[in-house]
């Protein structure tokens, strides 16, 4: 079955490869068993703190566009959901990005944050900001920047869920909240909030192992630079793999990853059954 | 009885008033104006000449409406041919729906209506290795490919993509909620798993597979990390890879480069938009990401 041949079989490689140490473009025979090393020299900076900064650049990636996106989804959602006409319409707008290729959003976002001449920088320094950072190319904005992408890419899936999520809470419970005199604000934070946990708590989820994963955008955007302002965790497997062919630390970072997503993703089960509201 | 109504048939204390909805509705368009900006800006600066694209304020309206910048993206060069980028992101496409539909539904139906010896464990650790990143996985199927000599070929990308555990995941869901009444029935008249799949349950999950063939077709026609590793043949290359080497080789011809990507995007856009009600659903019915 293809599952066992390209899904079961590279995880066992894989685990395998992490413990040695190959150049992809020398023969099989060069392979040489190193056990662990490959994780002590990732982890112990002795990379010259590559591996560890790629790893804080992805916690700070996943740590502000995971809520940052949730937050203003759930924000549209509830809005649109009861106060707007033409919800459905809104609705699809919104998902247009997600649905857009990443190569050509890049490539638009690119333009339009052209440090010297793009409409982005040509409008704030009408607005009298003399020194317009220079975004993808910025030590200092090349990560708000890519995070600002992924957020806008990723708010159109999260929409449509949580509109899904609203749906399912019964009338009835707003017109209590109501009929106890809770205001709209008071509303949304004690009956919506608690209400669609089950939602942000599977769209946290996602977004985190998302984010974790994210390659295409970094890889187009920034190339992980300047520098490496903007490397993330796949972006280096990729880079140790297929640039440097360095297959055992490629396999082991990966290896790295998947115990993060893992730990997350169980951490996630628990809270859930701990915190979310059913009904 | 008397006549106060019981509380929980009165009138919401605040009626929403039409007027504070239209107010809504527009600022809420402006909003989502803002964010289509960037898509809006593409499809305008893709109709400019050259010196026109940064001007500003901006213009919406081009002031020299030009095609040419379609036509040089279009016209086949030495080094680009864009026709057979759409060909080849067709075809692999195509191919990797059709191969994963039939697949899939195969699977699922062994899962959710056969009964398989251990087949509770069998999916549980089937679905486990929806958790493991792509990443884990690249390495070894890349020395796979290259040893089954399919490296740098299209077969090898289908055939990659054509296992996916979540189209199994998305299809058994489907299936375990039709009633097994129906197959019973079915299999006393004498059909076999094959006419029951063929004729009773495959008819029955038509919304589903409708969901998932859109989803894949989606992710496929953007997919952009597994040409990159698998694909070095410029002749072969998809789309979405051949355009991160038009945009890395015309870099400043902005007008040019924005008429690629609204090419990239629109075949994209017209699926999305007939199929919009199975991709909705399919994301809102729950565990959705590919």
């Amino acid at each position: 079955m293809g599952f066992v041949v390209f899904i079961a079989f590279p995880v066992l490689a894989s685990l395998g490869l992490s413990l040695v140490e190959w150049k992809s473009i020398a023969p099989l025979s060069t392979m040489r068993f190193t056990g662990l090393s490959n994780f002590g020299y990732l982890l112990s900076g002795h990379d010259g703190g590559v591996f560890r900064r790629t790893l804080w650049n992805t916690v700070v990636f996943t740590a502000v566009s995971v809520p940052v996106g949730i937050a203003v989804s759930l924000a549209l959602a509830a809005f649109m959901d009861k106060h707007v006409y033409g919800s459905k319409l809104f609705r699809f707008l919104i998902f247009v990005p997600y649905v857009s290729s990443v190569v050509a959003s890049v490539i638009v976002w690119q333009v339009m944050l052209q440090p010297s001449y793009g409409p982005i920088n040509e409008l704030l320094k009408s607005v009298g900001v003399a020194h317009p950072p220079s975004w993808f190319v910025d030590p200092h904005w090349a990560m708000p920047a890519v995070i600002a992408f992924q957020v806008w890419q990723t708010i159109g899936y999260n929409v449509v869920v949580y509109m899904a999520g609203l749906k399912s809470i019964p009338a009835e419970v707003y017109e209590a909240a109501m009929i106890d005199g809770a205001g709209q604000w008071r509303t949304f934070a004690s009956v919506t909030v608690p209400m669609v946990s089950p939602t942000t708590f599977f769209l946290t989820t996602m977004g985190v192992i998302g984010s974790f994963k994210v390659f295409d955008l970094i890889y187009l955007a920034t190339g992980g630079g300047p520098g490496d302002a903007t490397s993330v965790i796949s972006f280096y497997i990729y880079q140790e793999a297929f640039v440097a062919h360095r297959m055992g630390t490629s396999s082991a970072a990966a290896w790295v990853m998947f115990a993060i997503i893992f730990v997350v993703t169980m951490v996630q089960l628990r809270g859930q059954k701990k915190w979310v509201t059913y009904e | 009885m008397s006549e106060t109504r019981p509380r929980e048939l009165r009138r919401p204390a605040r009626p929403h008033l039409p007027w504070a909805k239209a107010v809504r509705t527009a600022a809420l368009a402006v909003l989502v104006a803002f964010m289509l900006f960037p898509l809006l800006w593409m499809l305008s600066t893709s109709f400019k000449i050259e010196k026109d694209v940064f001007a500003f304020p901006i213009q919406w309206i081009p002031p020299h409406v030009t095609l040419d910048n379609y036509k040089d993206v279009w016209t086949v060069t030495q080094e680009f041919n864009f026709p057979l980028y759409y060909l080849n992101s067709i075809k692999v496409t195509v191919a990797v729906v059709v191969l994963q539909l039939v697949i899939s539904a195969m699977a699922a139906y062994a899962f959710a209506k056969m009964r398989v010896r251990a087949g509770g464990a069998l999916f549980a650790a089937f679905l486990a290795t929806m958790m493991i990143p792509d990443q884990v996985t690249v390495i070894p199927r890349f020395l796979l490919v290259s040893r089954l000599g399919l490296l740098d070929t299209h077969a090898g990308l289908i055939l990659m993509a054509a296992f996916s555990v979540y189209g199994v995941f998305l299809l058994r869901q489907s299936m375990i909620a039709l009633p097994d009444s129906l197959i019973e029935a079915a299999k006393i008249d004498g059909a076999g798993h094959w006419r029951v799949f063929t004729r009773i349950v495959l008819p029955l999950s038509k919304p589903t597979l409708a969901t998932l063939a859109i989803l894949r077709f989606v992710w496929t026609w953007n997919d952009y990390q597994n040409p990159l590793i698998f694909l070095n043949t410029p002749a072969k290359f998809t789309l979405q890879l051949a355009m991160s080497y038009f945009s890395d080789a015309n870099g400043t011809l902005y007008a040019l480069l924005m008429a690629a990507s609204v090419s990239a995007v629109v075949p994209l856009l017209i699926v999305f938009l007939v199929g919009q009600r199975y991709v909705i659903e399919g994301m809102a019915a729950g565990a959705v990401k590919g």
